[in-house]
């Protein structure tokens, strides 16, 4: 195998025009061997090949056709997906990435959907303003319940959390005066920024994938800077990061904050999607729903978090699909849905700890040189 | 034989052959409920030397260099460096005075890149905050530019161009050793503390690190603290030498003052049955290091 070759520019030496190898070049299977880059920003970017590009453009400019060519079922399919694809992505960066295990996803979710709900609902202010601070309350009650991390890992940890969990259900029931208790808060309004509405599920559509977009690529910067390296390095080795000068439990706080910021907005799409926020829309099981997502797609990678969130999403969709062509549609699919998500959480941690994001770079790697792969 | 040392230290100062201390622990203890690491260890290490912390294993020398990178609150005791009181700092903030230090086994962050974790040890120098770093825009895109130049200069040094890009857990032992110097060279330090930098190489990988020690003592003008069992490297390279017993500090000097110490040698080899003239020539220490001829001494 070949590795990816950065060149060092000689310092003093004339420097000569670059000529950037066309986009064709990169397409067919080179002789010559590795991806050559003249400048470290070239080296940097996010995307260093053009056939990776081409599968962005690909990527986005299906994204951007669907809601056009899709029915209402799907483009509702899809916006669901969104919403929890910024839920994993923002689970992803406390646990994947940071090494802090959490299973508060469904209580931080609550935080994030309450907080729009009672300002839309019961105060009258307007989506703009109650979509910012529902991501900002999140993040402030996610560093508190960080807290504990700062003496407990792992297991421990997991448990520090469930009691966050814990609390924030109890107190969604007790707090009547301002949750409406079991009740939940109904008649949240479709997103609007002053007359422009998102009532409509494609317009709605639209809104969700810009913020999916706005949430993948500060994930993607993030983790290629200074914070996010702090974040991984703490998930590695917090002896060593320390030691190296990240002030360890600064940072883990402000994973915390960051990931409850992404999962807090989350939750506030969510209520702005379904119209409603109760609190059975944010128990354990949805905690446990996400981590799935996130151990299925990859823990530690930011397509990970996508590929995971997809594939728990459209299951109970393609599992009702395949029972009704099979001829079994009398199959109790939510049965069917839950063991299927079990055996999946199993398989893939004994056969691709790292996910279906492992699985398509491995898919990558062999084609890079096919059809010579050996 | 504490004494010695001080002594010697005052004189060498008065007559300006060394720099000032840059680094002192002053009576330091360190406990861990009945267990005592450190009994009282004090120690300078001046300014642009080379400094050897030797001793059988258990004597306490890891300990000390935990102490000074702030990873164990002494018990008592203070340590200074460039003359302030640096006892009660964190790990952290030793790290941002200019102390960087790598660890007897390798404690490198696995899952990253070997680029990854050399800018990890820039993490001290950089400054752009968590939006402009999300948006990756301006200041914040001009800094990683700037300093992946700095950390390129740092892989020539190393000699590590063609295992930049992979994945650290996946690098061979000797390797990991060179990129944890690596990513403490990143930090641009002006103290090195090294933990065994040797430990578990062959002879010719142990010549490229010595190698690799003293440019960076010479070209970057670092001053370091070595800890090494390898007495051949240990006599060859360093300034100075301590030799730390069951937390003590049996010994201090230069290398030849410490080969020739009888409380050195006593430690190292044992109490002398019968009467011999006994010098700690490199080849017997070698063997005296490893526990089990202690035993049978």
């Amino acid at each position: 195998m070949c590795s990816a070759v950065a060149v060092k520019p000689t310092p003093g030496a004339p420097t000569r025009p670059q000529r950037r190898a066309s986009w064709w070049e990169s397409l067919r299977p080179r002789i010559g061997c590795g991806v050559y880059h003249s400048t470290y920003a070239d080296d940097m970017a996010l995307r260093t090949t053009t056939a990776s590009r081409l599968r962005l453009v690909l990527v986005s400019v299906t994204a951007v056709m669907f809601p056009f060519v899709a029915g209402d079922y799907w483009v509702g399919e899809a916006n669901r997906l969104y919403i929890a694809i910024i839920g994993a992505l923002g689970l992803n960066i406390l646990v994947g990435f940071t090494g802090q295990i959490s299973i508060a996803q469904g209580a931080f979710m609550a935080v994030g959907g309450y907080t729009t709900a009672i300002m839309t609902v019961t105060l009258g202010l307007p989506f703009w303003l109650s979509l910012p601070c529902a991501g900002l309350t999140t993040a402030a009650i996610g560093a508190i319940f960080g807290v504990p991390s700062l003496r407990l890992k792992g297991l421990y940890l997991l448990i520090a959390t469930l009691a966050a969990q814990v609390i924030v259900e109890w107190l969604i029931l007790r707090m009547v005066w301002l949750t409406k208790g079991p009740n939940g808060i109904y008649g949240i309004k479709p997103p609007a920024f002053g007359p422009l509405e998102f009532s409509d599920r494609r317009a709605f559509y639209f809104l969700m994938l810009f913020f999916v977009v706005i949430a993948i690529l500060f994930a993607a910067n993030l983790f290629r800077t200074k914070i996010g390296r702090a974040f991984v390095a703490i998930r590695d080795q917090d002896i060593a990061a320390s030691v190296a000068g990240v002030d360890v439990f600064k940072y883990k706080l402000l994973a915390f904050g960051v990931s409850s910021f992404y999962v807090g907005t989350a939750g506030a799409l969510q209520a702005h999607d379904r119209l409603i926020v109760s609190p059975e829309y944010f128990n354990i099981s949805v905690s446990i729903e996400y981590l799935g997502m996130i151990i299925i797609g990859g823990l530690g990678s930011i397509s990970g978090a996508i590929y995971g969130a997809a594939f728990i999403r459209l299951l109970p969709t393609a599992l009702s699909l395949m029972t009704g062509t099979l001829g079994l549609a009398g199959t109790n699919v939510g049965v069917l849905q839950q063991a299927v998500f079990g055996l999946a959480i199993v398989g893939f941690l004994i056969f691709e700890p790292h996910g279906i994001a492992k699985i398509w770079r491995d898919v990558k790697d062999y084609f890079k040189l096919w059809p010579f792969s050996y | 034989m504490g004494e010695h040392g001080e002594v010697q230290a005052v004189l060498q100062r008065a007559n300006g052959q060394v720099g000032s201390i840059q680094l002192e622990a002053q009576d330091v203890h360190l406990r861990f409920g009945g267990v005592v690491a450190l009994a009282g260890v004090s120690l300078g290490v001046h300014q642009g030397e080379i400094a050897a912390i030797i001793g059988p294993n258990g004597a306490g020398k890891t300990s000390l260099l935990n102490a000074f990178s702030g990873l164990y609150p002494i018990t008592s005791g203070r340590l200074l460096y460039d003359g302030h009181d640096v006892t009660r700092l964190k790990p952290h903030q030793i790290a941002r005075l200019g102390v960087a230090r790598t660890f007897q086994n390798i404690e490198l962050f696995k899952g990253m890149s070997v680029l990854d974790n050399l800018m990890l040890g820039r993490h001290i120098h950089l400054k752009s905050g968590l939006l402009s770093s999300g948006l990756y825009w301006g200041a914040a895109r001009r800094e990683e530019v700037a300093n992946r130049e700095i950390i390129e200069d740092v892989i020539d040094f190393l000699e590590i161009e063609a295992i930049r890009k992979r994945t650290v857990g996946t690098l061979a032992y000797g390797l990991q050793k060179r990129v944890e110097l690596g990513r403490a060279l990143a930090m641009q330090p002006r103290l090195l503390l090294l933990d065994e930098p040797m430990a578990g190489m062959n002879a010719e990988e142990k010549e490229d690190m010595a190698r690799f020690v003293l440019d960076i003592h010479e070209e970057r003008n670092v001053t370091i603290v070595l800890i090494e069992h390898d007495m051949g490297v240990v006599m060859d390279i360093s300034d100075h030498v301590a030799v730390l017993n069951f937390g003590r500090r049996i010994g201090y000097g230069t290398p030849d003052e410490v080969r020739r110490d009888p409380d050195v040698i006593q430690a190292y080899l044992g109490e002398e049955t019968e009467p011999r003239k006994a010098t700690l020539e490199p080849s017997a220490v070698d063997h005296a290091a490893d526990p089990r001829a202690r035993a049978r001494g």
